[in-house]
């Protein structure tokens, strides 16, 4: 059964580390839960988003530097 | 059990806050407090404190707090959707909570700010006439900071304070449509932007940066200012928007190189070399506390009288508040 991955916060979604980095996780990638899929920024800092249970990363549904809303699914977890 | 509550996890940036520190502004401290004041003032009516006792500040997300005694709590300003041991309670309405219960919060709907206040008050000490934290300069609220995990806060002795009490809807004061328009007035460095660059700023649209904060509330999406070409006086910098340092008022919109208008808040720096494009009003000041990262915002030209009109019409709700929960 599949599950969201959902942003703790409002602000801009980055799947990067840092511009000149890969994404932390590409579709299909096995995932560990606490590994960080991505990072939100707000108020002058990046907040890490971790994925709450281990799985395998199906989609993510939102682009990098993509504006999102705090409780929006960011990816699906299978 | 004590009577105090432990910070189980602290959310995002959760601050000790009152009405503010007022007076000090001239020595570069900011006036502080809630960014959303009426949020404040109706959360502490609804738990029977007085409006200016301090409570919490959560922004975007809420901390998770155990309770050492029972106290009447109340949520206001942003729809941060408050638990009770997992349970869900309405905001703007006083609930219950008992010793060894845990406040926890779901997902941010709407708002960026919920005031959290509990009977009794956040008993922290007063500095220089207040309890708010201003973080930037270690001032204030629980140690000068934000709160972090496992922090103990002590609470003021509460009167009796009836939970089911609630706000009526028509005077839960927020930012709404869309664009959210915000009120200012033009001045004092006006005269330095050409007629269509002042035309255009209030026409067009901008957007909240994700950077804004406490400090200033930063807009982007908009043209750049274009400025009355001048030979720049002595004292000020080379930019052209660049001034000789001035004093800057709460609530100043300043637009450093000309590209991004910042709303000066609560925890603000006093005085800088940037022209100030106006002075947002008094009574728009709670609802830029409670936009989120990337709204839509369209700046909207008032007077002097316009202003004082609105911040009537504000302490008309805050009075009509006090009088359905007298």
């Amino acid at each position: 059964m599949a599950q969201e991955i959902l942003s703790p916060l409002p602000g801009t979604f980055y799947r990067k580390p840092a511009p000149d980095q890969p994404p932390y996780k590409n579709d299909g990638d096995a995932v560990e839960a606490g590994d960080v899929i991505g990072l939100i920024e707000v108020m002058k800092s990046f907040h890490e988003v971790k994925a709450e249970v281990a799985g395998t990363l199906q989609e993510f549904l939102v682009e990098n530097e993509e504006a999102v809303m705090a409780g929006q699914p960011l990816a699906t977890l299978a | 059990m004590a009577s105090e509550i432990e910070v189980k996890a602290p959310g995002l940036a959760t601050t000790v806050q009152d009405l503010g520190r007022p007076g000090f502004y001239h020595l570069g401290i900011p006036l502080s407090g809630a960014m959303d004041r009426l949020a404040l003032v109706a959360a502490n009516l609804l738990v029977g404190n007085p409006p200016d006792a301090a409570g919490l500040e959560a922004v975007f997300m809420g901390p998770e707090l155990v309770f050492g005694r029972d106290a009447t709590v109340a949520v206001c300003g942003a729809d941060l959707p408050p638990k009770v041991d997992g349970e869900a309670v309405p905001t703007w309405e006083s609930f219950a909570v008992k010793a060894g219960q845990t406040l926890s919060f779901g997902y941010l709907k709407t708002g960026a700010r919920a005031y959290i206040a509990i009977s009794g008050g956040i008993d922290v000490p007063v500095v220089l006439g207040s309890r708010s934290t201003y973080p930037l300069g270690g001032l204030g609220g629980h140690e000068g900071r934000a709160l972090a995990a496992g922090d103990r806060l002590a609470l003021g002795d509460a009167g009796a304070s009836p939970a089911g009490r609630s706000v009526p809807e028509g005077l839960r004061r927020g930012p709404g449509g869309s664009p959210v328009e915000i009120r200012m007035l033009p001045g004092l460095y006006w005269h330095r932007i050409t007629e269509t660059a002042g035309k255009r700023f209030f026409k067009e649209t901008w957007k909240v940066a994700p950077e804004a904060d406490r400090i200033g509330y930063r807009f982007r999406g908009g043209t750049p200012l274009d400025f009355v070409p001048r030979e720049q006086p002595f004292g000020a910098g080379s930019d052209p928007s660049n001034i000789v340092d001035a004093c800057y008022p709460y609530g100043s919109i300043q637009v450093p190189g000309g590209t991004e208008p910042i709303v000066l808040h609560r925890d603000a720096v006093s005085g800088g070399g940037y022209m100030m494009v106006g002075t947002v009003i008094s009574a728009d000041m709670d609802l830029i506390g409670q936009l989120q990262p990337h709204t839509p915002v369209r700046f909207v030209e008032t007077d002097m009288e316009g202003a004082l009109a609105a911040r009537h019409e504000r302490a008309a709700i805050v009075n009509q508040i006090r009088e359905h929960l007298a």
